[in-house]
Protein backbone atom coordinates (compact mmCIF):
# COMPACT_ATOMS: atom_id res chain seq x y z
CA UNK A 1 0.00 0.00 0.00
CA UNK A 2 2.88 2.32 0.83
CA UNK A 3 6.29 1.77 -0.73
CA UNK A 4 9.25 3.92 0.22
CA UNK A 5 12.68 3.45 -1.34
CA UNK A 6 15.86 5.39 -0.49
CA UNK A 7 13.83 8.39 0.60
CA UNK A 8 15.87 11.43 1.64
CA UNK A 9 14.88 14.94 2.68
CA UNK A 10 17.38 17.70 3.37
CA UNK A 11 16.61 21.16 4.75
CA UNK A 12 19.75 23.01 3.75
CA UNK A 13 22.59 21.33 5.59
CA UNK A 14 20.32 19.36 7.86
CA UNK A 15 19.29 15.87 6.74
CA UNK A 16 15.88 15.22 8.30
CA UNK A 17 15.26 11.90 6.57
CA UNK A 18 18.29 9.92 5.50
CA UNK A 19 17.89 7.21 2.86
CA UNK A 20 15.02 5.23 4.38
CA UNK A 21 13.16 2.33 2.78
CA UNK A 22 10.09 0.44 4.01
CA UNK A 23 6.82 -1.08 2.85
CA UNK A 24 3.37 -1.06 4.41
CA UNK A 25 0.94 -3.75 3.31
CA UNK A 26 -2.76 -3.29 2.69
CA UNK A 27 -4.93 -3.37 5.84
CA UNK A 28 -1.85 -3.26 8.04
CA UNK A 29 -1.58 -1.10 11.16
CA UNK A 30 1.93 0.30 10.93
CA UNK A 31 3.61 2.13 13.78
CA UNK A 32 6.31 4.64 12.91
CA UNK A 33 8.21 5.39 16.10
CA UNK A 34 11.13 7.57 16.99
CA UNK A 35 12.33 10.26 19.39
CA UNK A 36 11.47 13.91 18.77
CA UNK A 37 13.06 15.32 15.67
CA UNK A 38 13.83 11.87 14.26
CA UNK A 39 12.11 12.59 10.96
CA UNK A 40 8.64 11.09 11.50
CA UNK A 41 6.56 14.12 10.56
CA UNK A 42 8.82 14.97 7.64
CA UNK A 43 8.29 11.47 6.28
CA UNK A 44 4.52 11.79 6.67
CA UNK A 45 4.57 15.14 4.91
CA UNK A 46 6.40 13.63 1.97
CA UNK A 47 3.95 10.72 1.80
CA UNK A 48 1.00 13.14 1.86
CA UNK A 49 2.21 15.52 -0.88
CA UNK A 50 3.02 18.38 1.49
CA UNK A 51 6.76 18.20 0.93
CA UNK A 52 8.93 17.28 -2.01
CA UNK A 53 11.60 14.68 -1.23
CA UNK A 54 15.19 15.57 -2.01
CA UNK A 55 15.63 12.11 -3.52
CA UNK A 56 14.14 8.63 -3.43
CA UNK A 57 10.94 6.96 -4.54
CA UNK A 58 7.49 6.87 -2.98
CA UNK A 59 4.37 5.00 -3.92
CA UNK A 60 1.09 5.45 -2.06
CA UNK A 61 -1.81 3.23 -3.08
CA UNK A 62 0.14 2.35 -6.22
CA UNK A 63 0.44 6.02 -7.20
CA UNK A 64 3.51 8.23 -7.23
CA UNK A 65 2.60 11.30 -5.13
CA UNK A 66 5.19 13.39 -6.96
CA UNK A 67 3.50 13.06 -10.32
CA UNK A 68 -0.16 12.53 -9.47
CA UNK A 69 -0.76 14.68 -6.43
CA UNK A 70 -4.53 15.03 -6.79
CA UNK A 71 -4.98 11.33 -7.39
CA UNK A 72 -2.96 10.25 -4.38
CA UNK A 73 -4.78 12.75 -2.16
CA UNK A 74 -8.01 10.92 -2.85
CA UNK A 75 -6.69 7.76 -1.25
CA UNK A 76 -5.65 8.98 2.19
CA UNK A 77 -6.84 10.87 5.23
CA UNK A 78 -4.61 12.50 7.83
CA UNK A 79 -4.69 13.73 11.39
CA UNK A 80 -1.88 16.23 11.79
CA UNK A 81 0.41 16.50 14.76
CA UNK A 82 -0.04 20.27 15.09
CA UNK A 83 -3.28 22.25 14.85
CA UNK A 84 -4.99 22.57 11.49
CA UNK A 85 -8.43 23.93 12.39
CA UNK A 86 -10.02 27.19 11.31
CA UNK A 87 -10.43 29.01 14.60
CA UNK A 88 -12.87 31.54 13.18
CA UNK A 89 -15.35 28.82 12.28
CA UNK A 90 -17.47 26.71 14.59
CA UNK A 91 -16.74 23.05 15.19
CA UNK A 92 -19.65 22.07 12.99
CA UNK A 93 -18.48 24.35 10.20
CA UNK A 94 -14.99 22.86 10.39
CA UNK A 95 -16.46 19.39 10.08
CA UNK A 96 -18.76 20.40 7.24
CA UNK A 97 -15.92 22.09 5.38
CA UNK A 98 -13.92 18.89 5.58
CA UNK A 99 -16.88 16.74 4.54
CA UNK A 100 -17.45 18.83 1.42
CA UNK A 101 -13.78 18.83 0.44
CA UNK A 102 -13.58 15.07 0.90
CA UNK A 103 -16.81 14.50 -1.01
CA UNK A 104 -18.68 12.80 1.81
CA UNK A 105 -22.15 12.27 0.25
CA UNK A 106 -24.61 14.94 1.34
CA UNK A 107 -27.12 12.44 2.74
CA UNK A 108 -24.67 10.88 5.21
CA UNK A 109 -22.80 14.10 5.97
CA UNK A 110 -24.96 15.35 8.81
CA UNK A 111 -25.43 11.98 10.52
CA UNK A 112 -21.74 11.19 10.40
CA UNK A 113 -20.77 14.60 11.74
CA UNK A 114 -23.23 14.15 14.58
CA UNK A 115 -22.02 10.64 15.29
CA UNK A 116 -18.36 11.69 15.39
CA UNK A 117 -18.90 14.86 17.38
CA UNK A 118 -20.84 12.80 19.88
CA UNK A 119 -17.98 10.33 19.98
CA UNK A 120 -15.54 13.06 21.03
CA UNK A 121 -18.24 14.64 23.22
CA UNK A 122 -18.34 17.94 21.38
CA UNK A 123 -21.83 17.75 19.86
CA UNK A 124 -23.23 20.04 22.55
CA UNK A 125 -20.60 22.65 21.68
CA UNK A 126 -20.79 22.23 17.93
CA UNK A 127 -21.85 25.84 17.33
CA UNK A 128 -19.10 27.38 19.38
CA UNK A 129 -16.13 28.98 17.66
CA UNK A 130 -13.05 26.81 17.73
CA UNK A 131 -11.00 29.72 19.06
CA UNK A 132 -12.93 29.37 22.32
CA UNK A 133 -12.06 25.68 22.64
CA UNK A 134 -9.44 24.35 25.03
CA UNK A 135 -6.39 22.55 23.67
CA UNK A 136 -7.83 19.13 24.43
CA UNK A 137 -11.14 19.95 22.77
CA UNK A 138 -9.37 21.10 19.62
CA UNK A 139 -7.41 17.88 19.54
CA UNK A 140 -10.60 15.83 19.86
CA UNK A 141 -12.19 17.82 17.06
CA UNK A 142 -9.22 17.10 14.81
CA UNK A 143 -9.53 13.38 15.50
CA UNK A 144 -13.24 13.44 14.74
CA UNK A 145 -12.58 15.33 11.54
CA UNK A 146 -9.93 12.81 10.46
CA UNK A 147 -12.50 10.01 10.52
CA UNK A 148 -15.21 11.92 8.71
CA UNK A 149 -14.43 10.29 5.41
CA UNK A 150 -13.26 6.72 5.13
CA UNK A 151 -10.04 6.67 3.13
CA UNK A 152 -7.99 3.65 2.04
CA UNK A 153 -5.04 4.85 4.07
CA UNK A 154 -5.12 6.94 7.19
CA UNK A 155 -2.09 8.80 8.52
CA UNK A 156 -2.15 9.63 12.21
CA UNK A 157 0.70 11.84 13.41
CA UNK A 158 0.71 11.50 17.20
CA UNK A 159 -3.07 11.35 17.27
CA UNK A 160 -3.39 10.59 20.97
CA UNK A 161 -1.19 13.42 22.24
CA UNK A 162 -3.11 15.17 25.01
CA UNK A 163 -6.13 12.86 24.92
CA UNK A 164 -7.55 11.30 28.05
CA UNK A 165 -7.49 7.47 28.28
CA UNK A 166 -11.21 7.22 27.53
CA UNK A 167 -11.01 9.10 24.26
CA UNK A 168 -7.79 7.36 23.37
CA UNK A 169 -9.34 3.98 23.94
CA UNK A 170 -12.44 4.89 21.98
CA UNK A 171 -10.30 6.21 19.15
CA UNK A 172 -8.28 3.02 18.81
CA UNK A 173 -11.43 0.92 18.88
CA UNK A 174 -12.79 3.04 16.08
CA UNK A 175 -9.58 2.62 14.09
CA UNK A 176 -9.47 -1.13 14.67
CA UNK A 177 -13.03 -1.36 13.50
CA UNK A 178 -12.31 0.65 10.36
CA UNK A 179 -9.26 -1.50 9.76
CA UNK A 180 -11.26 -4.75 10.00
CA UNK A 181 -14.42 -3.64 8.20
CA UNK A 182 -13.03 -1.48 5.42
CA UNK A 183 -9.51 -2.87 5.19
CA UNK A 184 -8.13 0.59 5.98
CA UNK A 185 -4.36 0.81 6.13
CA UNK A 186 -3.21 2.74 9.18
CA UNK A 187 0.12 4.57 9.42
CA UNK A 188 0.64 6.18 12.80
CA UNK A 189 3.27 7.75 15.03
CA UNK A 190 3.15 7.93 18.80
CA UNK A 191 5.31 8.41 21.85
CA UNK A 192 3.29 5.91 23.89
CA UNK A 193 5.15 2.63 23.45
CA UNK A 194 2.53 0.63 25.26
CA UNK A 195 -0.03 1.92 22.77
CA UNK A 196 2.17 0.99 19.81
CA UNK A 197 2.76 -2.45 21.28
CA UNK A 198 -0.96 -3.04 21.64
CA UNK A 199 -2.26 -1.83 18.28
CA UNK A 200 0.55 -2.08 15.72
CA UNK A 201 0.93 -5.09 13.45
CA UNK A 202 4.37 -3.93 12.51
CA UNK A 203 6.70 -1.16 13.68
CA UNK A 204 9.62 0.75 12.23
CA UNK A 205 11.86 2.78 14.52
CA UNK A 206 13.50 5.86 13.06
CA UNK A 207 16.29 7.83 14.69
CA UNK A 208 18.39 10.69 13.30
CA UNK A 209 16.59 10.23 9.99
CA UNK A 210 17.51 6.56 9.63
CA UNK A 211 15.44 3.45 10.26
CA UNK A 212 17.28 1.59 13.01
CA UNK A 213 14.95 -1.41 13.36
CA UNK A 214 11.69 -2.80 12.05
CA UNK A 215 9.43 -5.79 12.60
CA UNK A 216 6.52 -6.90 14.74
CA UNK A 217 6.55 -5.69 18.35
CA UNK A 218 7.53 -9.24 19.37
CA UNK A 219 10.44 -9.32 16.96
CA UNK A 220 11.73 -5.99 18.27
CA UNK A 221 11.52 -7.19 21.86
CA UNK A 222 13.25 -10.45 20.95
CA UNK A 223 15.91 -8.63 18.96
CA UNK A 224 16.86 -6.46 21.93
CA UNK A 225 16.22 -9.09 24.58
CA UNK A 226 13.75 -6.85 26.48
CA UNK A 227 10.31 -7.79 27.69
CA UNK A 228 8.51 -4.57 26.81
CA UNK A 229 8.58 -2.23 23.83
CA UNK A 230 9.60 0.82 25.84
CA UNK A 231 12.83 -0.81 26.91
CA UNK A 232 13.41 -2.15 23.43
CA UNK A 233 12.90 1.37 22.05
CA UNK A 234 15.34 2.88 24.54
CA UNK A 235 17.85 0.17 23.77
CA UNK A 236 17.64 0.99 20.06
CA UNK A 237 17.61 4.78 20.26
CA UNK A 238 19.63 5.41 23.40
CA UNK A 239 18.67 7.21 26.58
CA UNK A 240 19.87 10.65 25.60
CA UNK A 241 17.12 13.26 25.72
CA UNK A 242 16.70 15.05 22.42
CA UNK A 243 17.08 18.75 21.86
CA UNK A 244 13.51 19.15 20.84
CA UNK A 245 11.21 19.24 23.85
CA UNK A 246 8.05 17.19 23.91
CA UNK A 247 5.62 20.04 24.55
CA UNK A 248 3.37 21.13 21.75
CA UNK A 249 4.34 24.79 21.92
CA UNK A 250 8.02 24.02 21.66
CA UNK A 251 7.35 21.77 18.77
CA UNK A 252 5.51 24.57 17.01
CA UNK A 253 8.36 26.95 17.66
CA UNK A 254 10.79 24.42 16.32
CA UNK A 255 8.53 24.04 13.34
CA UNK A 256 8.44 27.72 12.56
CA UNK A 257 12.20 27.90 12.93
CA UNK A 258 12.53 25.13 10.41
CA UNK A 259 10.33 27.11 8.03
CA UNK A 260 12.44 30.17 8.25
CA UNK A 261 15.63 28.23 7.83
CA UNK A 262 14.35 26.48 4.77
CA UNK A 263 13.92 29.48 2.52
CA UNK B 1 -17.96 23.29 -7.89
CA UNK B 2 -18.66 22.35 -4.29
CA UNK B 3 -15.00 22.98 -3.47
CA UNK B 4 -15.16 26.49 -4.87
CA UNK B 5 -18.43 27.11 -3.07
CA UNK B 6 -17.28 25.93 0.37
CA UNK B 7 -14.07 27.97 0.17
CA UNK B 8 -16.03 30.98 -1.01
CA UNK B 9 -18.46 30.52 1.87
CA UNK B 10 -15.63 30.28 4.37
CA UNK B 11 -14.09 33.57 3.20
CA UNK B 12 -17.49 35.28 3.39
CA UNK B 13 -18.14 33.97 6.89
CA UNK B 14 -14.75 35.10 8.07
CA UNK B 15 -15.29 38.53 6.54
CA UNK B 16 -18.74 39.05 8.02
CA UNK B 17 -17.58 37.89 11.44
CA UNK B 18 -14.71 40.34 11.60
CA UNK B 19 -16.89 43.37 12.30
CA UNK B 20 -14.03 45.38 13.70
CA UNK B 21 -12.10 44.84 10.51
CA UNK B 22 -15.01 46.02 8.35
CA UNK B 23 -15.53 49.13 10.42
CA UNK B 24 -11.81 49.75 10.79
CA UNK B 25 -11.24 49.59 7.07
CA UNK B 26 -13.90 52.25 6.51
CA UNK B 27 -11.96 54.84 8.50
CA UNK B 28 -9.36 55.45 5.85
CA UNK B 29 -11.74 56.03 2.90
CA UNK B 30 -13.85 58.39 5.00
CA UNK B 31 -10.76 60.35 6.03
CA UNK B 32 -9.56 60.57 2.43
CA UNK B 33 -12.97 61.66 1.18
CA UNK B 34 -13.33 64.34 3.80
CA UNK B 35 -9.75 65.61 4.06
CA UNK B 36 -8.82 65.46 0.39
CA UNK B 37 -12.29 66.00 -0.99
CA UNK B 38 -13.02 69.15 0.96
CA UNK B 39 -9.38 70.17 1.31
CA UNK B 40 -8.47 70.17 -2.37
CA UNK B 41 -11.99 70.89 -3.60
CA UNK B 42 -11.59 74.68 -3.93
CA UNK B 43 -8.22 74.43 -5.75
CA UNK B 44 -9.58 71.79 -8.10
CA UNK B 45 -12.53 74.05 -8.85
CA UNK B 46 -10.28 77.08 -9.48
CA UNK B 47 -8.17 75.03 -11.87
CA UNK B 48 -11.29 74.56 -13.91
CA UNK B 49 -11.58 70.81 -13.29
CA UNK B 50 -15.04 70.90 -11.72
CA UNK B 51 -16.23 69.13 -8.59
CA UNK B 52 -13.39 67.29 -6.83
CA UNK B 53 -15.63 64.98 -4.79
CA UNK B 54 -17.12 63.78 -8.04
CA UNK B 55 -13.64 63.06 -9.35
CA UNK B 56 -12.31 61.62 -6.11
CA UNK B 57 -15.13 59.29 -5.00
CA UNK B 58 -14.50 56.56 -7.65
CA UNK B 59 -10.81 56.65 -6.74
CA UNK B 60 -11.54 56.19 -3.05
CA UNK B 61 -13.93 53.34 -3.81
CA UNK B 62 -11.18 51.69 -5.85
CA UNK B 63 -8.74 52.27 -3.00
CA UNK B 64 -10.91 50.51 -0.43
CA UNK B 65 -11.43 47.63 -2.83
CA UNK B 66 -7.68 47.43 -3.45
CA UNK B 67 -6.89 47.26 0.26
CA UNK B 68 -9.61 44.75 1.11
CA UNK B 69 -8.77 42.54 -1.88
CA UNK B 70 -5.02 42.48 -1.27
CA UNK B 71 -5.60 41.79 2.40
CA UNK B 72 -8.05 38.96 1.66
CA UNK B 73 -5.40 37.33 -0.47
CA UNK B 74 -2.56 37.90 1.94
CA UNK B 75 -4.76 36.58 4.75
CA UNK B 76 -3.69 33.15 3.58
CA UNK B 77 -0.49 33.67 5.57
CA UNK B 78 -2.67 33.39 8.70
CA UNK B 79 -3.97 30.06 7.47
CA UNK B 80 -0.43 28.91 7.04
CA UNK B 81 0.56 30.01 10.53
CA UNK B 82 -2.54 28.55 12.17
CA UNK B 83 -2.06 25.32 10.26
CA UNK B 84 -5.38 25.42 8.46
CA UNK B 85 -3.69 25.69 5.08
CA UNK B 86 -2.45 22.09 5.44
CA UNK B 87 -6.01 20.90 5.84
CA UNK B 88 -6.96 22.33 2.45
CA UNK B 89 -3.71 21.34 0.76
CA UNK B 90 -4.03 17.61 1.44
CA UNK B 91 -7.70 17.50 0.46
CA UNK B 92 -8.48 15.42 -2.63
CA UNK B 93 -9.50 18.40 -4.73
CA UNK B 94 -7.52 20.34 -7.25
CA UNK B 95 -5.52 23.22 -5.89
CA UNK B 96 -6.78 25.33 -8.76
CA UNK B 97 -10.31 25.05 -7.38
CA UNK B 98 -9.12 25.85 -3.87
CA UNK B 99 -7.37 28.94 -5.15
CA UNK B 100 -10.41 30.01 -7.21
CA UNK B 101 -12.75 29.54 -4.25
CA UNK B 102 -10.49 31.64 -2.05
CA UNK B 103 -10.18 34.37 -4.66
CA UNK B 104 -13.93 34.50 -5.30
CA UNK B 105 -14.60 34.70 -1.58
CA UNK B 106 -12.06 37.46 -0.98
CA UNK B 107 -13.26 39.34 -4.06
CA UNK B 108 -16.88 39.18 -2.90
CA UNK B 109 -15.88 40.75 0.40
CA UNK B 110 -13.96 43.46 -1.46
CA UNK B 111 -16.94 44.26 -3.70
CA UNK B 112 -19.09 44.51 -0.60
CA UNK B 113 -16.60 46.93 0.90
CA UNK B 114 -16.63 48.97 -2.31
CA UNK B 115 -20.41 49.28 -2.21
CA UNK B 116 -20.32 50.47 1.40
CA UNK B 117 -17.79 53.17 0.48
CA UNK B 118 -19.92 54.18 -2.50
CA UNK B 119 -22.87 54.68 -0.16
CA UNK B 120 -20.69 56.67 2.23
CA UNK B 121 -19.49 58.89 -0.60
CA UNK B 122 -23.12 59.84 -1.23
CA UNK B 123 -23.17 61.26 2.28
CA UNK B 124 -20.01 63.23 1.49
CA UNK B 125 -21.82 64.86 -1.43
CA UNK B 126 -21.09 62.55 -4.33
CA UNK B 127 -23.96 62.45 -6.85
CA UNK B 128 -24.69 60.19 -9.82
CA UNK B 129 -27.27 60.65 -12.57
CA UNK B 130 -29.06 57.35 -12.23
CA UNK B 131 -29.30 54.56 -9.71
CA UNK B 132 -28.70 52.09 -12.54
CA UNK B 133 -25.12 53.38 -12.79
CA UNK B 134 -24.44 51.61 -9.51
CA UNK B 135 -25.03 48.28 -11.25
CA UNK B 136 -22.68 49.32 -14.06
CA UNK B 137 -20.02 50.30 -11.54
CA UNK B 138 -20.34 46.95 -9.77
CA UNK B 139 -18.98 45.25 -12.89
CA UNK B 140 -15.77 47.21 -12.45
CA UNK B 141 -15.75 46.64 -8.71
CA UNK B 142 -15.85 42.90 -9.39
CA UNK B 143 -12.96 43.11 -11.84
CA UNK B 144 -10.79 45.21 -9.51
CA UNK B 145 -11.59 42.85 -6.63
CA UNK B 146 -10.73 39.70 -8.56
CA UNK B 147 -7.52 41.16 -9.89
CA UNK B 148 -6.11 42.23 -6.56
CA UNK B 149 -7.34 39.24 -4.54
CA UNK B 150 -5.57 37.05 -7.08
CA UNK B 151 -2.47 39.23 -6.71
CA UNK B 152 -2.63 39.01 -2.90
CA UNK B 153 -3.04 35.23 -3.02
CA UNK B 154 -0.12 34.89 -5.41
CA UNK B 155 2.06 36.95 -3.08
CA UNK B 156 0.91 35.03 -0.02
CA UNK B 157 1.85 31.77 -1.73
CA UNK B 158 5.46 32.91 -1.63
CA UNK B 159 5.51 34.29 1.92
CA UNK B 160 6.06 32.32 5.11
CA UNK B 161 4.99 34.93 7.65
CA UNK B 162 3.93 38.53 8.06
CA UNK B 163 7.46 39.90 8.12
CA UNK B 164 7.25 40.72 4.44
CA UNK B 165 3.85 42.32 4.77
CA UNK B 166 5.11 45.83 5.49
CA UNK B 167 7.28 45.57 2.41
CA UNK B 168 4.26 44.75 0.28
CA UNK B 169 2.30 47.66 1.72
CA UNK B 170 5.08 50.21 1.15
CA UNK B 171 6.40 49.06 -2.19
CA UNK B 172 3.38 47.56 -3.86
CA UNK B 173 0.00 48.53 -2.47
CA UNK B 174 0.71 52.19 -1.71
CA UNK B 175 2.38 52.90 -5.08
CA UNK B 176 -0.44 51.05 -6.86
CA UNK B 177 -2.89 53.41 -5.20
CA UNK B 178 -1.05 56.74 -5.32
CA UNK B 179 0.13 56.37 -8.93
CA UNK B 180 -3.20 55.22 -10.30
CA UNK B 181 -5.02 58.44 -10.99
CA UNK B 182 -7.34 57.84 -8.07
CA UNK B 183 -6.45 61.23 -6.60
CA UNK B 184 -5.49 63.35 -9.63
CA UNK B 185 -6.31 63.48 -13.36
CA UNK B 186 -3.84 61.64 -15.59
CA UNK B 187 -3.95 64.31 -18.29
CA UNK B 188 -1.07 66.76 -18.42
CA UNK B 189 1.26 64.70 -16.23
CA UNK B 190 5.01 64.48 -16.86
CA UNK B 191 5.83 61.72 -19.35
CA UNK B 192 7.39 59.40 -16.74
CA UNK B 193 4.35 59.60 -14.48
CA UNK B 194 2.13 58.85 -17.44
CA UNK B 195 4.04 55.68 -18.20
CA UNK B 196 3.94 54.58 -14.58
CA UNK B 197 0.21 55.18 -14.42
CA UNK B 198 -0.27 53.27 -17.65
CA UNK B 199 1.42 50.13 -16.26
CA UNK B 200 -0.45 50.36 -12.95
CA UNK B 201 -3.46 48.02 -13.31
CA UNK B 202 -5.41 50.01 -10.73
CA UNK B 203 -5.39 53.00 -13.14
CA UNK B 204 -7.70 51.06 -15.42
CA UNK B 205 -9.87 50.04 -12.50
CA UNK B 206 -10.21 53.61 -11.28
CA UNK B 207 -10.81 54.83 -14.81
CA UNK B 208 -13.49 52.24 -15.53
CA UNK B 209 -15.19 52.93 -12.24
CA UNK B 210 -15.07 56.66 -12.87
CA UNK B 211 -16.60 56.18 -16.28
CA UNK B 212 -19.36 53.97 -14.89
CA UNK B 213 -20.28 56.46 -12.19
CA UNK B 214 -19.59 59.87 -13.72
CA UNK B 215 -19.20 59.27 -17.46
CA UNK B 216 -15.65 60.64 -17.78
CA UNK B 217 -12.75 58.42 -18.77
CA UNK B 218 -9.05 58.77 -19.57
CA UNK B 219 -8.19 55.51 -21.35
CA UNK B 220 -11.64 54.67 -22.68
CA UNK B 221 -13.95 52.23 -20.99
CA UNK B 222 -13.36 49.47 -23.54
CA UNK B 223 -9.62 49.51 -22.93
CA UNK B 224 -10.20 49.56 -19.16
CA UNK B 225 -12.37 46.49 -19.42
CA UNK B 226 -10.03 44.49 -21.65
CA UNK B 227 -6.90 45.35 -19.65
CA UNK B 228 -8.53 44.41 -16.35
CA UNK B 229 -9.81 41.09 -17.72
CA UNK B 230 -6.42 40.21 -19.20
CA UNK B 231 -4.40 41.04 -16.10
CA UNK B 232 -6.88 39.25 -13.84
CA UNK B 233 -6.58 36.17 -16.01
CA UNK B 234 -2.77 36.30 -15.99
CA UNK B 235 -2.68 36.74 -12.22
CA UNK B 236 -5.04 33.82 -11.70
CA UNK B 237 -2.80 31.61 -13.82
CA UNK B 238 0.36 32.80 -12.05
CA UNK B 239 -1.34 32.56 -8.66
CA UNK B 240 -2.57 29.02 -9.17
CA UNK B 241 0.88 27.97 -10.32
CA UNK B 242 2.47 29.44 -7.18
CA UNK B 243 -0.33 28.05 -5.03
CA UNK B 244 0.12 24.55 -6.43
CA UNK B 245 3.76 24.64 -5.39
CA UNK B 246 3.18 25.52 -1.73
CA UNK B 247 4.89 23.25 0.76
CA UNK B 248 4.18 23.35 4.47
Amino acid sequence: MIKVKNLTKKFGEFTAVDDISFNVEKAEIFGFLGPNGAGKSTTIKMLTTLLHPTSGEIEVNGINPLHHQDKVRESFGIVFQDPSLDEELTAFENMNFHAVLYKVPADVRKTRIEELLNFVELWEKKDEFVKNYSGGMKRRLEIARGFLHHPKIIFLDEPTLGLDPQTRNYMWNYINDLNKKEQTTVFFTTHYMEEADRVADRIAIIDHGKIVASGTPEQLKAQTGKDNLEDAFLELTGRKIREEEASGIDRMRMHSKMWRRRR
Amino acid sequence: MSTIYILWLRQIKRYLRSRSRIIGSLGQPILFLVALGFGFGPIFQKAGQGNYIEFLAPGIIAMSILFTAIFSGVEMIWDRQFGFLKETLVAPVSRLNIMIGRVFGGATAAVFQGIIVLLISFIAGFRINSVLLILFSIIFMILISLLFTALGTAIASMLEDFQGFQLIMSFLVMPLFFLSGALFPLTGLPEAMKIVAAVDPLSYGVDGLRFALTGSSHFGVGIDFVVLILITFLLLVAGSFLFSRIEV
